[in-house]
Order: structure tokens, then C-alpha cells, then sequence
């Protein structure tokens, strides 16, 4: 399984990195040609979306979705993925899945730590934003926690994160992509 | 965490080593531990940055999130610990010094990724691994951090740190009080009844010298906490 990592000079894509490594994954640099294109989610959302820009990697990942292509979005990277994210006064995303991110407004914010997502266990958070989105698949304390459009699944966890949990997760992610491939 | 190792003194005095941080990480990781943080409480004194390599070995080990601090001063420092692996960069003393650094690594990075780190001895902020006094108090700075685009206070009791005789439950709550960020009680921790405690008024609990000792004790400490009706992961 070749994976492209989208790096967007926004801090730390290593975590994935490892997180694939560790699943026996070939980490490869092609985000167009990876088997599985993932969108990592760290830093904010401006300078994210200039960040993939720069890099080219907002078509790539338009031609991929277009193409059917596996492509999974993490935190930010599904917040990015939507039309809009109000975040930084408001952001263009790169509208592979309808909705939009809005700021969370209940309990504390930035909401960090371990959350049940209804069904699947417990997996870690980090986020001020969330999706509204018609394609939410799963939720945690009314949050959307995963959205699907074609081949776009994203996670607003950070499976990467969630130790032995998030491993199996992103085990499935990766069945999931080999049988699109 | 100083010259490579982990230690762990009381009230930031004396400190000893209790061994090595990319097995202690790993060890912590795999016996259930919700995060790791790891502090260079040398740096800020020695003038320099933290161990970028040694994060990059801890970090290779663990699959929970991962935040770092000591001497951390610039954007391109919280950008050199992220790229070695930290999910998150703590500061501490350059803040104090240059509160407009809270803002510049929340937006290069987020404010999920910048963590305050206070250090208080009754009531009042210390710096520099505790030596100064910053000439603030703790819970009007959480305030301003908060204010500059904290995502999350590492509050540190000094004079708790490294009892076993209890968090500070006072300082604690009414930090908690003051911000709507989630808090992480720092200091004291002897037994499960302590943690449970600051679990009440803080949103999460760090532990460090009764697990360095014997890191074992954490899915002991688990068991017990479930016991005492906390919500425990897994």
C-alpha cells in the first residue's frame, strides 16, 4: 500500500507518518498516484489552505476525488475538505464534501482528550472547529466525528493519536482503500 | 527532563534521574497513559532550545498525543519540536517574558497545538524552571494566555510539585474558573483519590514522580480510579 502524506508546512505530519510506517504502509510523495492520499490535520485553517496551494496538492486531491480516488481527511483535513470553514474569518475549503466547519460553541474549547465516538470506542480530540455536514457517518457528543462523500472519509479525531483504537481504525481505512484501488 | 534523562524533584528542587525517556515514554504509552508530556527543564536555563532529537526518538515509540516543552522561544522552535513529532508545544518562561508568542505559534500552528505551561507557588507565577519570579499571578495570566490563543494551561503547583501530598485543588479551581480552556492539574499526585480530586475540578491530571518510580502503577492507578467512579478510557 503507497500512501501520500499532503504536508502543508503546518507543523507536525510526523505523527501520520509513523502512525502508516507502523501499519507497514510505503510512504510515498505522489499525492496524485498514492493508493491512499491522506490529509493530515494539524495547524490552522488559513495558512493550511495556502499551504496546499503552494503545493499543488489542492488539485491533485481534486483530481484524485474526481477519479474516485481514496483520499482520508484528519481533523482539520476534514474541515478543509468541506465548502467553508469559518475559522480565520472565514476559509474556502476545497468543497470535496458539503457543509461547512462552524466554531464549537458548548463546553470548553479547544476540545482536547479522549471522547467515545458513538459505537466505535474512545479516540482523542483536539479541535475548536466541527463539521456540519449532511455526509456525517458518526458522532461523539453530538459532534460530527466522520463524514463519507465518494471516496473522501474523514475523521475529525485523530486516529493517529488513539492508540491501539485509532491503530485499527486506520487498518480498516487502508482495507477500505485497497479494495477501491 | 534534564541532560537526556527524566527526573523529577520536590517543590523543583533536587532533582534526581529516574531514567531513560524513550523507554519510560513507550512504557507509559503501552500501559494506557492518555498523553505524554515531557518538559526540558534545563533548557530555558542553559539557553538552548530542547532535545529535537531525543523528541524524535520518544515520539517514534508512542500512538497518544505528545507535548513538549522547555525553551521554546520562536515559531521556528515550536516548528523544529512539531517536525520532530510533538503534537503539541508547550511554553512557558519566553511567554512570560513575550506574551505576544502565545498568539504567533496559535496561528502558525493552532491553538490545539500551544499549550501554557504555569508554574505557581502561592498563587504567583515563577519562570525559568521556577528560579524567577514572573511578578504575575496564575490565574490572571491563564487569563491572558487564554486570551492570546492558548489551547490548553499546563498549571503547575510548585508547592505541591513532587509531595505525593495532593494537587492544589484550590489554585487549580480557580484557574479552572477563570478560563474555558480545558486545564491539566500539575503537582502532587500520591494516590487515586488525588487524582480523582482534580479530575473534579480540573479537566484532566498529570502524573509524573509516582509513576517514574514504578510505571507499573499506572494500570494499577486505572483500576482504582474506575473504582472511585472516573470515567477511565478502554
Amino acid at each position: 500500500m503507497r500512501v501520500a502524506i499532503c504536508e502543508y508546512g503546518a507543523g507536525n505530519v510526523r505523527s501520520v507518518e509513523l502512525a502508516f510506517h507502523r501499519l507497514g504502509a510505503e510512504l510515498v510523495d505522489d499525492v496524485l498516484g498514492a493508493d491512499l492520499a491522506v490529509l493530515p490535520g494539524v495547524g490552522a485553517a488559513r495558512a493550511a489552505m495556502a499551504g496546499l496551494r503552494e503545493r499543488g496538492h489542492d488539485a491533485a486531491l481534486r483530481e484524485r476525488f474526481a477519479a474516485d480516488r481514496p483520499i482520508l481527511g484528519v481533523c482539520l483535513g476534514l474541515q478543509l475538505a468541506l465548502d467553508w470553514t469559518d475559522e480565520d474569518g472565514g476559509v474556502a475549503g476545497l468543497g470535496l464534501l458539503p457543509g461547512r466547519s462552524v466554531r464549537l460553541s458548548e463546553g470548553r474549547v479547544p476540545r482536547m482528550g479522549w471522547a467515545e465516538v458513538d459505537g466505535r470506542g474512545a479516540f482523542y480530540f483536539a479541535h475548536s472547529f466541527a463539521a456540519e455536514t449532511p455526509c456525517a457517518t458518526a458522532w461523539s457528543e453530538g459532534i460530527v466525528a466522520e463524514a463519507r462523500s465518494g471516496s473522501f472519509l474523514g475523521c475529525q479525531f485523530h486516529p493517529e493519536k488513539s492508540g491501539a483504537t485509532g491503530a485499527r481504525y486506520l487498518e480498516e481505512v487502508e482495507a477500505l482503500s485497497r479494495s477501491r484501488v | 527532563m534534564a541532560d537526556g534523562r527524566v527526573v523529577k524533584g520536590v517543590r523543583f528542587q533536587e532533582l534526581r534521574e529516574v531514567g531513560d525517556p524513550v523507554e519510560l515514554g513507550a512504557a507509559y504509552s503501552d500501559a494506557g497513559a492518555d498523553e505524554l508530556v515531557f518538559l526540558d527543564v534545563r533548557a530555558t536555563v542553559d539557553g538552548r532550545p530542547a532535545l529535537v532529537d531525543l523528541v524524535e526518538s520518544v515520539a517514534e515509540r508512542l500512538a497518544i498525543p505528545f507535548t513538549v516543552g522547555g525553551g521554546v522561544r520562536s515559531v521556528a522552535d515550536g516548528e523544529d519540536l512539531l517536525s520532530a513529532g510533538a503534537d503539541k508545544v508547550a511554553v512557558n518562561s519566553a511567554a512570560l517574558e513575550r506574551p505576544e508568542l502565545v498568539g504567533e505559534l496559535a496561528a502558525a500552528f493552532g491553538s490545539q497545538a500551544v499549550v501554557v505551561a504555569i508554574d505557581a507557588e502561592a498563587g504567583c507565577v515563577r519562570s525559568r524552571a521556577g528560579t524567577t519570579d514572573a511578578g504575575r499571578d496564575a490565574v490572571e495570566w491563564a487569563r491572558e494566555a487564554e486570551a492570546r490563543g492558548a489551547g490548553e494551561i499546563l498549571l503547575t503547583s510548585i508547592d505541591a510539585d513532587g509531595t505525593r501530598a495532593g494537587y492544589d485543588l484550590e489554585l487549580t479551581a480557580a484557574v479552572a474558573a477563570a478560563v474555558d480552556l480545558p486545564v491539566i492539574a500539575s503537582g502532587g499526585a500520591g494516590n487515586a483519590r488525588h487524582v480523582a480530586a482534580a479530575l473534579g475540578v480540573a479537566q484532566a491530571a498529570l502524573l509524573a514522580s509516582i509513576l517514574h518510580e514504578d510505571p507499573e502503577r499506572l494500570a494499577s492507578l486505572r483500576d482504582e480510579l474506575r473504582g472511585l467512579g472516573v470515567a477511565v478510557r478502554g
